[in-house]
């Protein structure tokens, strides 16, 4: 372990000072940890050899070569976090798990729901070790109700909170939308649940144990439509690209390998203005597209006709001269195109890996005025700071790491 | 409303003024439901948002948008002209006791106001300014257009997401700008706590276009280590087996659609295994899934026919059932199936029922009881319910700016007739 990676990086953050215990795998977990670690919270993981986080041993790996410590996935969403290595069934164990959660403001945990319970360390249990402690518990159901044990991750969640059964095309399956796309969304909520609960703390002296699951928190997303439901008795079903009040509004074929340009055209104006990038002056003049409702009625003609005009250019030309025209457009973006687009800079972070190499990680959506997020160090590997944690973070000393490290506590 | 804010909030202590349009709304209501003052300012006559549907039994009425409702609950609101000297004047009064100042114009609109961060910190330094735009403050494109689609295409979801013969597809129902919202929300508690140790509020920067970048998992971490550009593969996952045939993730039943991944090696012997077992209780299981050695099918080596055979034997297995039947069966095994929900059975689902997930509010003006759904996580502490319904047109005009700025009626009625509120 070199000095230079446990170098202070958290010094001057906004949130310099808090610490994170991290019992948490896969992808919501993780994301919520990592948001609190880039903007400098202490955040240490505790994990196993025996039962790596699934992310570990998921591709894609560097050089196609499997190994605990060489997926990109696992690299892009745990930067700058600590790793410590611990056998959470030892016998052992919990006197370290006991200082750790001495240690902790925060405890995040996204196990299937009960799993806590199973190691002891349950709010309550862990409110005896330390009263004002945090419990961020995120779940796919939440930690009550009947169905709450069941197994499961985010991409199934999206099919149950009404995601997925929104995405695609009417006459077919509905499409994934991304594996995991209700993942994304909770771990959000769940930061700023921990941050307010954090200056509930700061005013009343209280912890707090958290429940947020995915189910529920992702209809904060779905909101109106649940609406519809509950007042009008109208279910939203998915429909492409089509959206009520737009026309054209889809994604057009562009040159090239799989090339697209998503266009969208809500008023007279806007249309007017595709028209005359078009270079098509009667079409700006054809009833059947005059006015919005005209347009929606000849949406599947109008989108054969943008479409014709579309599929000779480059998407990247589309979206430029439309834009340069006042019409919402923009390319459809693969990864290729992320990391290169000018505008995305500031969310994009290259950092070095020790097993990887260079290697992105998930940066963030937002800036801020005063210094906050910014890559530090990458990802750590299985166990990377299992003694600076014992030593540096509880004061172990070295007599005790010994005797611990040989009863095999650290695996 | 006749309900009262509940004794102990998250974040009673703080107040927001939220100028936002509908990239922005849910990032304040997400605050007000964590207990902050939460006021909403529109301009006078009513925000635009108020046109957006769906509608209250259909009527295109200010009053009656429920995208209005859903996205402004638990806030209170006033109206108020900022573009005017005497509008700026108020405006600039609130900024003095805020703590958050969320706005989502034009990049550099509320600075050619007059009302821009350096203006509004110099009145309050404490203050904590978030602005949530399509593309962001800087960058090339900061004056570019935004979409739902748009921002779903250029954030790079779309290009994960659809059926490969035809076009990439968005979310059916507008996500960007809840994403960012979202982003909006983290990033201003995190100046919260930077502010209890410097005393001095921030301005913030959110790109929806960048919050979408979000959702898209793995993709560059598999263009990283490769190369690879992850393609749309329908209701298949996508990523898998490159160039060749993928897992399906969604299924046909005999209502409707499921969700169950056939995953090779350990992840899947326990949940193919109880699955088969489940099919052969009806007689449906074949030879082939009864002999499957589930830990040693591997999903990046298998031949495409013994996935397409797999595929077929499942496929009519889940044909013959209803999406119900299928997951009370799935949660009495411990299968990781689960249903494909429509809106209609969210609201009927007896879990979220169990929970009190739901929350029914009085709008005596519309004579009806709406039923909500509820907060986004539990507490043990606090209570993050609904309050309070949104606010109708300048519903809180008078206790605002009369119980709070100390404006006398009579100057609150020449500022009306102005067409200032």
């Amino acid at each position: 372990m070199t000095d230079n990676k446990n170098r202070d990086i958290r010094k001057g953050r906004s949130l310099e000072g808090i610490n994170i215990l991290e019992m948490a795998w896969v992808i919501a977990g993780p994301i919520t940890g990592k948001y609190l670690v880039d903007n400098g919270a202490n955040v240490v993981r505790v994990e196993s050899t025996a039962r790596p986080d699934l992310l570990r041993v998921s591709e894609p790996y560097k050089d196609n070569r499997p190994g605990i410590n060489r997926s990109a996935m696992f690299t892009y969403y745990n930067a700058n976090k600590r790793s410590m290595a611990l056998n959470i069934k030892h016998p052992r164990a919990k006197e370290i798990i006991n200082r750790m959660v001495k240690w902790a403001d925060i405890i995040t945990e996204n196990f299937a729901p009960g799993k806590m319970e199973e190691f002891g360390l349950g709010y309550e249990e862990l409110k005896k070790i330390r009263p004002d402690i945090i419990m961020m518990r995120l779940s796919i159901q939440g930690q009550t109700g009947p169905h709450s044990g069941h197994p499961g991750y985010g991409v199934v969640a999206a099919g149950l909170a009404g995601i997925t059964g929104l995405t695609g095309w009417p006459d077919r399956i509905p499409s994934t939308p991304v594996a995991g796309y209700t993942d994304l969304i909770l771990p959000r909520l769940a930061v700023a649940m921990v941050l307010a609960a954090l200056d509930y703390r700061r005013r009343t002296g209280k912890g707090q144990c958290i429940d947020a699951a995915q189910f529920e928190g992702t209809q904060q997303f779905l909101i109106p439509s649940i609406l519809d439901y509950t007042v009008n008795g109208i279910t939203a079903e998915r429909q492409g690209n089509r959206c009520p009040y737009a026309a054209p509004h889809n994604a057009y074929q562009c040159s090239g390998e799989d090339r697209w340009c998503a266009i969208s055209v809500f008023t007279d104006d806007e249309w007017q203005s595709l028209c005359r990038v078009m270079g098509d002056r009667d079409l700006a003049f054809r009833p059947e597209f005059a006015t919005p409702l005209a347009r929606k009625q000849n949406e599947e003609e109008l989108d054969r006709i943008v479409n014709n005009w579309t599929v000779h250019q480059e998407a990247e030309q589309v979206a430029e001269k439309l834009q340069n025209a006042g019409v919402p457009a923009g390319v459809v973006q693969n990864a290729r195109d992320l990391l290169n687009d000018p505008q995305l800079n500031r969310v994009m972070w290259r950092l070095e890996h020790p097993e990887i190499g260079s290697v992105n990680e998930m940066g963030q959506a937002f800036v801020m005025s005063k210094p906050g997020g910014d890559p530090c160090t990458a990802a750590p590997c299985l166990g990377e700071h299992t003694e600076y944690v014992c030593r540096n973070l509880l004061g172990m000393s070295d007599e005790e790491f010994i005797d611990l490290f040989s009863a095999g506590v650290f695996e | 409303m006749t309900q009262e804010k509940k004794k102990d909030l998250l974040l009673q202590n703080y107040r927001v003024l939220d100028l936002t349009d509908e990239k922005g709304l849910l990032c304040a209501k997400i605050l007000a439901d964590l207990g902050a003052d939460v006021i909403k300012i529109e301009k006078p006559g009513g925000d635009d948002c108020r046109r957006f549907g769906p509608f209250f039994h259909g009527e295109t009425h200010p009053e009656k948008s429920l995208f209005w409702l859903a996205y402004n609950l638990n806030k209170r609101g006033i109206t108020l002209d900022i573009k005017c000297s005497e509008g700026k004047r108020l405006f600039n009064k609130l900024v003095e006791n805020a703590d958050f100042v969320i706005e989502s114009f034009d990049p550099g609109y509320m600075s050619r106001l007059g009302l821009g961060y350096k203006d509004l910190s110099s009145i309050n330094r404490r203050l904590i300014m978030t602005s949530i735009t399509p593309f962001g403050q800087d960058g090339p494109r900061r004056d570019w257009k935004g979409s739902d689609i748009v921002f779903m295409a250029t954030g790079g979801f779309m290009a994960l997401v659809g059926d490969d013969d035809r076009p990439p597809v968005r979310i059916s129902v507008d996500q960007a700008s809840l994403h960012g919202c979202a982003e909006a929300v983290v990033a201003s508690l995190i100046a919260l706590h930077d502010r209890h140790q410097s005393g001095e509020g921030q301005y913030i920067d959110v790109s929806i276009q960048a919050s979408v970048v979000t959702t898209t998992l793995s993709a560059i971490p598999f263009w990283d280590m490769g190369e690879v550009i992850l393609k749309r593969s329908g209701p298949y996952r996508a990523g898998l087996r490159e160039g060749s045939k993928t897992v399906p993730q969604q299924w046909a039943c005999k209502d409707g659609f499921v969700s169950y991944a056939i995953w090779g090696g350990q992840a899947g012997v326990k949940t193919n295994t109880a699955l088969v077992e489940w099919m052969d209780s009806y007689g449906m299981a074949t030879e082939l899934l009864l002999d499957m050695d589930w830990a040693a099918y591997d999903l990046k080596t298998a031949e495409d026919s013994l996935m397409n055979a797999i595929e077929e034997d499942i496929a009519r297995f889940f044909m013959s059932r209803t999406k119900e039947e299928l997951y009370q069966g799935a949660l009495e095994r411990r299968i990781q199936l689960y249903p494909i929900y429509t809106i209609e059975d969210i609201v009927k689902n007896p879990h979220l029922k169990a929970r009190n997930f739901w929350e029914k509010l009085e709008h005596p003006e519309l004579d009806a009881q709406i039923t909500y759904p509820g907060a986004f996580a539990k507490s043990s502490e606090v209570d993050l319910n609904i309050y309070r319904r949104a606010p109708l047109i300048g519903e809180h005009n008078h206790e605002i700016y009369v119980g709070e700025l100390g404006l006398r009626d009579d100057e609150l009625n020449i500022l009306r007739q102005a067409g200032i509120i």
